[in-house]
C-alpha cells in the first residue's frame, strides 16, 4: 500500500494537518477522517454536486478531488457557513422558502449559491439556474430552491445596505 | 479506490522522469474530472498519479501578438474569465463554458479534455478550428502535433508512454475572422454532445468573401474530425446560404456516426448539416461584428 502522507490545508479558516492515503478523495477524508459529514456523497462521479465544497473560493465536487491535492489550499464546507450561532442569509432563505425536501442535496446547493452570490450578487433567474446546473435535486424541488437563491441575493443586498448605513 | 502513489512535481522534466520511472503505468492528473472517475471504475490502474498542476508551464495562459499559449492544466473557468481570450478565440470560450457545470469547469482543463480523447469532447473541435498545436514533452525532448492529428480513436491518442501534454499553441486570430462552437443536446446544459461543430471563418477586408475556413466535427466519428474539404471549399466564395449549405453537405459526407442512446446515425448526420450551417453563419456574424 502507498504510504500515508501528511497534507497541510485550511478548512473553514482553521489550519490543519491531515494524514491520508493518496487514493482517498477529498470527500472521503472530509467525512471519514474529519467527521465533517455535512458534505454529502451522492453519485461519487461528479454529476450530482451533493459533495460541493469551495476550494480557494471556487466550487468543486469533492468526490473528484484527491485529498492530496488540498495541500496548501483553502477549503470551505457547509460546516463553515453559519457564523457562530447565526445561520447565513442563504441558509435562512432556504429554510423560510422550504427549499428542501429530503435535504441530501442542500449542503451542495448552499455552497454553490454562496459562490454564485460572491461572483454575481444579483443574478437573474436564468443565471442562477445555469450556475446551479451542476447541483441535482432528486426530489426535483427546483422551483423553491431557485426562489430561495434569489431571496438570498436580496437578503444579502439588504444586509450590505444596512451595514453601509451604520458605518 | 485501488491503491496508487501520488506525486506533484514542479517541473516538466521531473514529471517526465516520474512518468517514465514508474514500474507500472504512471498517469498525469490535471483537473481529475475524467481521471479520478476512471480510477474509481478501474479503467486505469496506475502505480503512480503525477499531479501536473504545480508545474508553471502547464498553468500558462498568455495572450499576445504571437497568439495564445494555453497550459495543459489550465481549468475552463480561467479561460472564460479572460475577456481578451473571449474576444480573440470565441470558439474556445464557447466550449469552456459548456463543459459540465461550474464545479467541473473550475477543475477540468482543455488539455485534459484533449488527452482523454473522447469522440464527443467539447473543446477539441474548437482547438482544431482555431488551428491549435499540441506541445508534447517526453524523454526524447519536445514535439508538436496539430490537434487534428492528436486523437487516434476513442480514448486513444498519439501520446507515447511517459509523454505529457505541456500546452496548446494557437496562432493569432486572422483579421476579419470569427469562430464559434455549438453542440446539440436534448437538455439545456450538463450533457454530452450528440453532434458538435466548431469553426473559424476568415473574411476578406470587404466582409463579403470568405478567405479561409476551418470546420471541425465532434461525436460523429471515432475521433473529432477536421472537415478538410468542407473547409477549403469555402475559400473565395461569398458566404451565402447556398455556399454554407454546400459546406454543410461536404461535412456530412465525412461523418461516420454510430447509433446509440443519444441518437441514431441518420439523426446525427442530419444534425451535422444543420449545425455546420448555423455555426458558419455565426462565425460570419462574429467576423463582421466583433464583440
Amino acid at each position: 500500500m502507498a504510504k500515508k502522507r501528511v497534507v497541510s490545508t485550511t478548512i473553514n479558516g482553521k489550519s490543519i494537518e491531515l494524514l491520508c492515503e493518496p487514493r482517498q478523495t477529498l470527500l472521503e477524508v472530509l467525512r471519514d477522517n474529519l467527521d465533517l459529514t455535512g458534505t454529502k456523497e451522492g453519485c461519487s462521479n461528479g454529476n450530482c454536486g451533493a459533495c460541493t465544497v469551495l476550494m480557494n473560493g471556487r466550487p468543486v465536487v469533492s468526490c473528484l478531488v484527491l485529498a492530496m491535492e488540498a495541500e496548501g489550499a483553502s477549503l470551505e464546507t457547509i460546516e463553515g457557513v453559519a457564523q457562530g450561532g447565526d445561520l447565513d442569509p442563504i441558509q435562512q432563505a432556504f429554510l423560510e422558502n422550504a427549499a428542501l425536501q429530503c435535504g441530501i442535496c442542500t449542503p451542495g446547493f448552499i455552497m454553490s449559491t454562496k459562490a454564485l452570490l460572491t461572483e454575481n450578487p444579483n443574478p437573474t433567474e436564468q443565471e442562477a439556474r445555469f450556475y446551479l446546473a451542476g447541483n441535482l435535486c432528486r426530489c426535483t424541488g427546483y422551483d423553491k430552491i431557485i426562489r430561495a437563491v434569489l431571496d438570498s441575493a436580496q437578503r444579502r443586498q439588504a444586509a450590505l445596505a444596512a451595514e453601509r448605513q451604520h458605518s | 479506490m485501488r491503491d496508487f502513489d501520488y506525486s506533484a512535481p514542479t517541473s516538466v522534466a521531473e514529471a517526465v522522469r516520474l512518468l517514465n520511472q514508474s514500474p507500472g503505468a504512471g498517469r498525469p492528473l490535471a483537473g481529475g474530472t475524467d481521471l479520478i472517475d476512471q480510477l474509481r471504475l478501474g479503467r486505469h490502474q496506475p502505480e503512480l498519479v503525477v499531479d501536473i498542476k504545480r508545474i508553471p508551464e502547464l498553468n500558462v495562459l498568455e495572450l499576445s501578438s504571437r497568439g495564445l499559449r494555453l497550459g495543459a492544466a489550465v481549468p475552463c473557468s480561467r479561460i472564460y474569465s479572460d475577456a481578451g481570450i473571449a474576444q480573440e478565440y470565441a470558439a474556445l470560450v464557447d466550449s469552456a463554458r459548456i463543459i459540465g457545470g461550474v464545479q467541473i469547469q473550475n477543475r477540468a482543463s482543455v488539455g485534459g479534455n484533449l488527452c482523454n480523447s473522447g469522440p464527443a469532447a467539447d473543446s477539441t473541435p474548437s482547438l482544431i478550428a482555431l488551428g491549435a498545436r499540441a506541445v508534447i514533452a517526453g524523454p526524447q525532448g519536445t514535439r508538436e502535433v496539430p490537434v487534428e492529428e492528436f486523437c487516434t480513436g476513442p480514448g486513444k491518442n498519439v501520446l507515447h508512454r511517459g509523454e505529457v501534454l505541456v500546452e496548446l499553441r494557437f496562432p493569432p486570430r486572422p483579421a476579419n475572422s470569427g469562430s464559434h462552437y455549438r453542440r446539440f443536446i436534448p437538455r439545456n446544459e450538463m450533457d454530452i454532445a450528440v453532434v458538435s461543430v466548431g469553426a473559424l471563418v476568415e473574411l476578406d477586408a470587404s466582409g463579403e468573401r470568405i478567405k479561409s475556413a476551418r470546420i471541425a466535427l465532434g461525436a460523429v466519428g471515432p475521433t473529432p474530425l477536421f472537415a478538410r474539404e468542407a473547409s477549403s471549399g469555402l475559400a473565395g466564395r461569398s458566404p451565402t446560404v447556398e455556399t454554407l449549405t454546400e459546406a454543410a453537405q461536404a461535412a456530412q459526407a465525412i461523418a461516420t456516426p454510430i447509433d446509440d442512446m443519444r441518437g441514431t446515425k441518420e439523426f446525427r448526420r442530419h444534425v451535422t448539416g444543420v449545425l455546420v450551417r448555423r455555426v458558419l453563419e455565426e462565425c460570419v456574424q462574429r467576423a463582421r461584428h466583433p464583440a
